[in-house]
């Protein structure tokens, strides 16, 4: 169990402004990254890109397992996910938001609610189950983005500012969600912040990008 | 029951038999929700793949639908009268002066409606929803779904217009079912002939029948709508 994921010379380009410039580096697994740098160096195109939901103009993305490569279809796009910056809330209740992914997988119900109601407890929506999700605050939707995505038990799980234009409250708490996950080891995490601060608490790796390429890296 | 019948049959409203008044009242509902189901069944998938699958001519396609919104109902009425008629391409079936017939007109005249605003909910849905449901592992049938699920509001909008347009429908409706006592009367073209005939009360009675029915149609599924906001409520995310 785990994957790690390797990136070889990743290209981006959109309507000919280049995006990303030959960025290259491994996500071994169960670590925890963050990924800093101005508005505009690419680091969400990377995230759309290893999350494979666009593919580079050059360069490959390899997700590994124990020494080899898996084939970049569904039953890997089921492995990760991305949690978007802009959520993307279903017009339903914050239960059935959570519930999605599993129900996709067409898990049975009685599974799809143990594992939902422990997530929403997770990230302290529990009293919210059967609110419309579209009612939540700012910061209640991020937790409820991050209930949504673990509840499918990832393996890697990409955050994209997951903390940001929230309260300070509410970043505390995503911060907590985020320690625990990452204490669990169960799943590799890789996240864009605009913090140092939250960059280091979150992190055991840190990697800036600039102008589209990976400038620097540490620990 | 038959002493309730034989009762009936025998009393009227504003001179005309509460059994066959019924009858017309029945039959309207008939032939409109005939021709709703047909719209529904045929409209809302082919607007889901408008809105959701990319060929040559989608746009071109998509404006005959917005243009086809407006078309004439007499001038559907002639064309399908030509068409059924003894001599047609379909003369063969016997439709004209059928309730069939009264179903195709109304098909072809809510068609257009229920497919074009249906599209315009679905293309309405924000693009970062057909994105959560990918990172979250939708196939791309699953993606569609979401998708629909998400407009559904949009697209019951538009199936009440349909359904709107179907029920308020005479031109055609009367050129090609022939408004026959007992077998293609139904309320619009009831309310047109009586109309003729200066028995106002009675068309204006029947125009209040089917303004209640239009007001039932839109309260129940203004409730379908409120349920579909609460958990206690329908199916549509199952």
């Amino acid at each position: 169990m785990g994957l790690t994921i390797e990136a070889s010379h990743i290209f981006k380009a959109y309507n000919g402004h280049e995006v990303l410039k030959d960025c290259s580096f491994v996500f071994d697994r169960g670590g925890a990254y963050a990924l800093l740098g101005p508005n505009g160096s690419g680091k969400s195109t990377l995230f759309r890109i290893l999350s494979l939901l666009e593919r580079p103009d050059r360069g490959q993305v390899r997700y590994l397992e124990n020494g080899r490569f898996i084939s970049a279809d569904l039953n890997l796009r089921r492995r990760i996910t991305l949690v978007l910056p802009r959520l993307g809330v279903f017009n339903t209740t914050v239960f059935r938001n959570a519930a999605y992914g599993l129900k996709l997988r067409g898990l049975a119900k009685g599974e799809i609610e143990a594992r939902v109601n422990e997530v929403l407890d997770m990230v302290g929506l529990t009293k919210k189950r059967w609110q419309p999700a579209l009612g939540l605050s700012s910061g209640e939707t991020q937790r409820l983005g991050l209930a949504r995505a673990l509840a499918i038990n990832p393996e890697v799980i990409f955050l994209d500012e997951p903390t940001a234009s929230i309260d300070p409250v509410n970043i505390e708490i995503i911060e907590e969600i985020i320690l625990t996950v990452k204490s669990r080891r169960e799943a590799t995490i890789i996240m864009i912040t605009h913090d140092p601060g939250q960059a280091q608490r979150l992190g055991d790796h840190l990697l800036v990008m600039k102008n589209g390429k990976i400038m620097a890296r540490g620990v | 029951m038959e002493s309730l019948i034989a009762g009936l049959a025998g009393s009227t409203i504003l001179g005309v038999n509460l059994v066959e008044l019924l009858g017309i009242i029945w039959l309207s509902l008939k032939v409109s929700v005939s021709a709703l189901a047909i719209v529904t069944l045929v409209g809302l998938p082919l607007a889901a793949f408008l809105a959701l699958k990319n060929f040559p001519l989608r746009g071109a396609v998509i404006n005959l639908f917005n243009t086809f919104m407006g078309l004439p109902p007499v001038v559907v009425g002639l064309f399908l009268y030509l068409i059924l008629s003894r001599r047609g391409l379909l003369g063969f079936m016997n439709l004209l002066y059928t309730p069939a017939a009264m179903v195709l007109a109304q098909t072809i005249l809510a068609f257009p409606l229920v497919v074009s605003l249906s599209h315009a909910a679905l293309v309405k849905v924000d693009p970062i929803i057909r994105q959560a449901a990918m990172t979250l592992g939708a196939t791309s049938r699953q993606q569609a779904v979401t998708i629909i699920q998400e407009a559904r509001y949009g697209i019951l909008a538009g199936v009440m217009a349909g359904l709107g347009r179907a029920t308020a429908e005479v031109g055609a409706v009367i050129m090609v079912g022939g408004n026959i006592a007992g077998y293609t009367r139904v309320m619009t073209t009831t309310i047109a002939l009586e109309t003729d005939k200066g028995n106002f009360a009675l068309a204006m009675a029947l125009g209040i029948i089917l303004l209640a029915i239009s007001l039932l149609i839109n309260l129940a599924l203004r409730a379908v709508q409120k349920m579909g906001r609460t958990e206690s409520g329908i199916i549509l995310w199952d």
